[in-house]
């Protein structure tokens, strides 16, 4: 007996929306699985996990505070992979824009006023589009492979923000802290609730970005071009539609969403630079950007799920003991099940009993590849 | 046309015959009751158009499909070939036309990949290196596929199937990637087969070759055996005529007006090869004018895509009179401009390139007019005005009579002949002044095909021009004025339609007389 993946004529409609939903749940009774493998009640874990925080506002607060970076930097990663080009540098971008965002507050704490803030926003985007530019310009130029360089990027992003907190841009008055001053008021993302919790902007910023965005992909010209040439680039051709103009537009767009990430994180959340500035939002956003089936909308429900992991992570350390990378395990486990469970969405699922023998020839015929190539 | 039942029958034993073969795909009967003999020592050609039915046959022959009729009998036996691995077994051999190689292998190992595993490559190596001497094709083992040329890419394929001992070799238009020296070598090799009485089915639509090779031919049309005979004692055009049929309808076209201006013309274009399966262009030439159908016939891949390709835009030019549209210097400008001088374009794919495959209708719409029309389907901020792309479907849909299960259904959705009546539809809607169409009904049913030709005459007739790219004879002489032939990425000189006979097409379409080089813009239109 043995199982078989047969080609759907259509897509199906059902299972590209539960898909999701279906990948959930796996990564649950995978995740109970392993909580009871390390010796603990797994449904209490799972409780801690993923009920906990959800029980107090303050704890809400914080869910929109990991949330909003991630559904910012999706919902840019989503355009990129919907034009099928392979950004996994979101990390770096968001660095980058963390960076140039942060310049003003750092460099000049002397200029002060209600401009700031939005000159330190326009700098993250900037900052993160043109590290963007990057990748784009090596695969259009050079037909490098943008994965690749996307990725590697990130890693100089993150030794460039070493060097400089350790480096120039240390604060002076710090005792040797390898931090920059902390940023001004009138640098600091306002609170939405500063009585309830800190929450702040950048919430809102994510709400905007992925209602934009999916306007953009869904109603206008420019987004059937994003989708033209990400699923036939051959048509998109025929339309007229510029192949090298659209990894540009790709990546400087999910670059510049990354680095408004970056500095609205560094300003609200943080407050000053740090070696680090990021648990890997970057990445993490690659699975959100999936789990809401490259759909901004979607994008937005995807981002609050994988903010629980993170702030789940940081309960069941505190609460049962184990690991916070156990959220990496989460993450890494979702972003699993969900591509797979996408290939239920174009194959149905066959079970063949044992094949009897006038199904060999089917079978040998199946394993002769390299007779096939007419 | 002198029909012989075959002089090789009293040689020697039937090595494969086929009674009856049948193979229907839907509705289209691919294979109809198609019989063959093969003799063992011979080298027996298999002649058609493309679409006559011979991979198919071949297909069978080699077990990747499966008959719906019919009876294959090996040295007098009745068999079942359940897969190619049963037809390597029986001794049956084949050289395909794309190259199944890794090119970042060497020669021996891409060898050793379908032969047992437990060969080891020393010896694979050894082996091909003696049996390729041994034969005149010269081959290092060692070599990377990717270094190699096309022509040492083949002597690859075919050692890999020698490797095997096998009598009888199909061979797919084994010449259709050689250059003509690469090409007498392995004529020479096939001689030489021959004489140690292994037999070779040969197919091919190069009408020399044939008659210089070959001992007996089967001439398939519309998936049936129309003849068989001696090809050494046909003339290319008694074998051309076979090929493509005698039977011409007679188109119901009025007369064309053949004062029209210039609409389109081509002057000296050239275009190297993209790839290594891509044909370049030799210096065409060539002008269309308004209320003039002009076919361009041709065996596929003789650069009749790339040349689509030069004049759509999809590939620009560096000279800007090289294509002229409507008197306008276009060589340079992409697509889009070209569309707005009032050309339209029917490419040869209909899913993936003239339509995005899992795009609805109204959406495929925008593909090939976003530019054209924007003032009536773009708004403010680039918004899509969907009721109106949603409008204009409809009325596509319509006036070309698509048929369809939604109302507006993905592009993957609709059968061949429906898409393409739609995505022809889309560019007659714009009325445009010139319109370039490759392979217009190619894989259509008879009704949808019979609509999108009517179509494309009363666009010409309104005034337009038309450029018509295909390999259905039958299709081009029912709507051309003129017909050119395109052999070798050359254009011939159009040849009025009431001076066109099969025979001259067929003549130029197999090569046999060169290609006229230079044929000015003034000559061009004689028609």
């Amino acid at each position: 007996m043995r199982l078989e993946l047969v080609k759907r004529p259509q897509q199906s409609t059902l299972f590209s929306a539960i898909s999701p939903l279906i990948a959930l749940c796996l990564t649950l009774v995978v995740g109970a699985i392993v909580f009871a493998l390390l010796g603990e009640n797994p449904f209490e874990a799972l409780y801690y996990y993923f009920v906990d925080p959800l029980r107090e506002l303050w704890s809400l607060h914080e869910l929109a505070i990991k949330a909003a970076p991630l559904i910012i930097i999706a919902v840019g990663l989503s355009v990129c992979y919907l034009s099928n080009n392979w950004n996994i540098g979101a990390e770096g971008q968001f660095i980058m824009g963390g960076i140039f965002g942060s310049m003003l507050p750092v460099l000049f704490p002397t200029f002060q006023g209600p401009l700031v803030l939005p000159l330190m926003l326009l700098m993250g985007l900037i900052g993160g589009a043109a590290y963007a530019a990057i990748p784009a310009i090596l695969k259009t130029r050079f037909n490098t492979n943008e994965i690749l360089t996307s990725l590697m990027l990130v890693y100089v992003a993150q030794f460039f923000l070493d060097w400089l907190v350790r480096g120039p841009w240390r604060n002076p008055e710090g005792n040797n802290f390898p931090e920059t001053r902390r940023f001004h008021p009138d640098a600091v993302l306002p609170e939405l609730f500063p009585a309830d919790g800190r929450a702040n902007l950048g919430i809102v910023f994510a709400i905007v970005a992925a209602i934009v965005v999916w306007l953009l992909v869904s109603r206008t010209l420019k987004g059937f071009e994003v989708r033209v040439l990400g699923a036939s680039p051959r048509a998109g051709r025929f339309a007229g539609f510029g192949t090298t103009k659209m990894v540009f537009f790709a990546f400087m767009l999910s670059g510049a969403l990354a680095g408004l990430a970056g500095i609205s994180e560094v300003s609200g959340a943080i407050g000053q630079l740090r070696p680090t500035i990021s648990p890997g939002y970057g990445f993490a956003a690659i699975i959100v950007a999936f789990l809401g089936r490259l759909n901004p909308l979607g994008i937005i429900a995807a981002g609050f799920v994988l903010a629980l992991t993170y702030l789940g992570g940081e309960a069941a350390q505190i609460s049962i003991g184990v690991s916070d990378k156990v959220a990496r395990v989460f993450q890494g486990m979702l972003l699993f099940f969900v591509l797979g469970c996408d290939t239920l969405i174009h194959y149905r699922i066959r079970l063949v009993r044992a094949a009897p023998k006038a199904d060999a020839a089917v079978v040998a015929k199946a394993a002769e590849p390299a007779t096939e190539g007419a | 046309m002198v029909f012989v039942q075959s002089s090789a029958e009293t040689a020697g034993r039937d090595l494969l015959e086929v009674r009856g073969l049948t193979k229907i795909f839907g509705t289209l009967k691919a294979c109809d009751g198609v019989d063959l003999t093969i003799a063992k020592g011979e080298i027996h050609a298999l002649l058609g158009e493309n679409g006559a039915g011979k991979s198919t046959l071949v297909k069978m022959l080699f077990g990747s499909l499966e008959p719906n009729d019919g009876v294959i009998s090996w040295n007098g036996e009745p068999v079942t070939i359940a897969s190619p691995s049963v037809a390597k077994k029986l001794g049956i051999g084949m050289v395909f036309q794309h190259f199944s190689l890794f090119e970042a292998l060497t020669a021996a190992e891409n060898i050793a990949l379908s032969l047992q595993a437990d060969t080891p490559l020393s010896t694979i190596s050894a082996k091909a290196r003696a049996l390729s001497y041994s034969y005149g094709l010269p081959l290092d083992p060692e070599a990377l596929v990717g270094d190699l040329s096309v022509g040492e890419r083949q002597r690859i394929e075919i050692i890999r199937c020698l490797l095997q001992t096998p009598d009888l070799i199909i061979l797919d238009e084994p010449t259709s990637v050689l250059t003509p020296q690469e090409a007498d070598k392995l004529f020479e090799t096939l001689e030489r087969l021959r004489a140690e009485g292994k037999s070779i089915l040969y197919i091919s639509h190069r009408l020399d070759e044939v008659r210089r090779l070959c001992d007996r031919a089967t001439i398939m049309r519309h998936g049936k055996v129309v003849g068989h005979c001696d090809p050494r004692r046909e003339t290319p055009s008694s074998l051309a005529r076979m090929m493509v049929g005698s039977e011409v309808k007679n188109a119901e076209r009025p007369p064309s007006a053949t004062s029209g201006d210039e609409i389109l013309g081509i002057c000296g274009l050239s275009r190297k090869p993209a790839g290594p399966f891509s044909m370049p262009l030799k210096n065409i030439w060539l002008s269309v004018r308004a209320g003039e159908v002009l076919g361009i016939a041709g065996v596929a891949g003789n650069g009749q895509s790339e040349f689509f390709e030069a004049v759509s835009g999809e590939a620009r030019q560096e000279a800007g009179d090289a294509v002229r549209i409507r008197g306008q210097q276009a060589g340079r400008l992409g697509i889009s401009a070209r569309r707005l001088l009032g050309a339209a374009f029917v490419p040869e794919e209909r899913l993936g390139h003239g339509a995005a495959p899992r795009m609805k209708l109204s959406e495929n719409l925008l593909l090939s007019r976003h530019k054209t029309d924007r003032r009536a389907f773009i708004g403010a901020g680039g918004f899509v005005k969907s009721g109106a792309i949603q409008s204009a479907a409809q009325r596509i849909i319509k006036a070309m009579d698509v048929r369809k299960s939604a109302p507006d259904p993905e592009a993957a959705a609709l059968s061949g002949g429906n898409l393409q009546k739609f995505i022809i539809g889309r560019e007659l809607d714009r009325q445009p002044a010139l319109m370039v169409v490759n392979q217009p009904t190619w894989g259509v049913d008879a009704g949808a095909a019979a609509r999108i030709r009517q179509a494309l005459i009363e666009l010409a007739r309104s005034g337009s021009a038309v450029l018509v790219i295909s390999q259905d004879l039958d299709e081009l002489f029912e709507m051309s004025d003129a017909i050119a032939v395109m052999h070798n990425g050359e254009l011939s000189k159009p040849i009025p339609i009431a001076e066109a006979t099969l025979e001259k097409i067929g003549l130029l379409m197999g090569g046999a007389e060169p290609g006229h080089a230079h044929v000015s813009a003034e000559t061009a239109d004689a028609s």
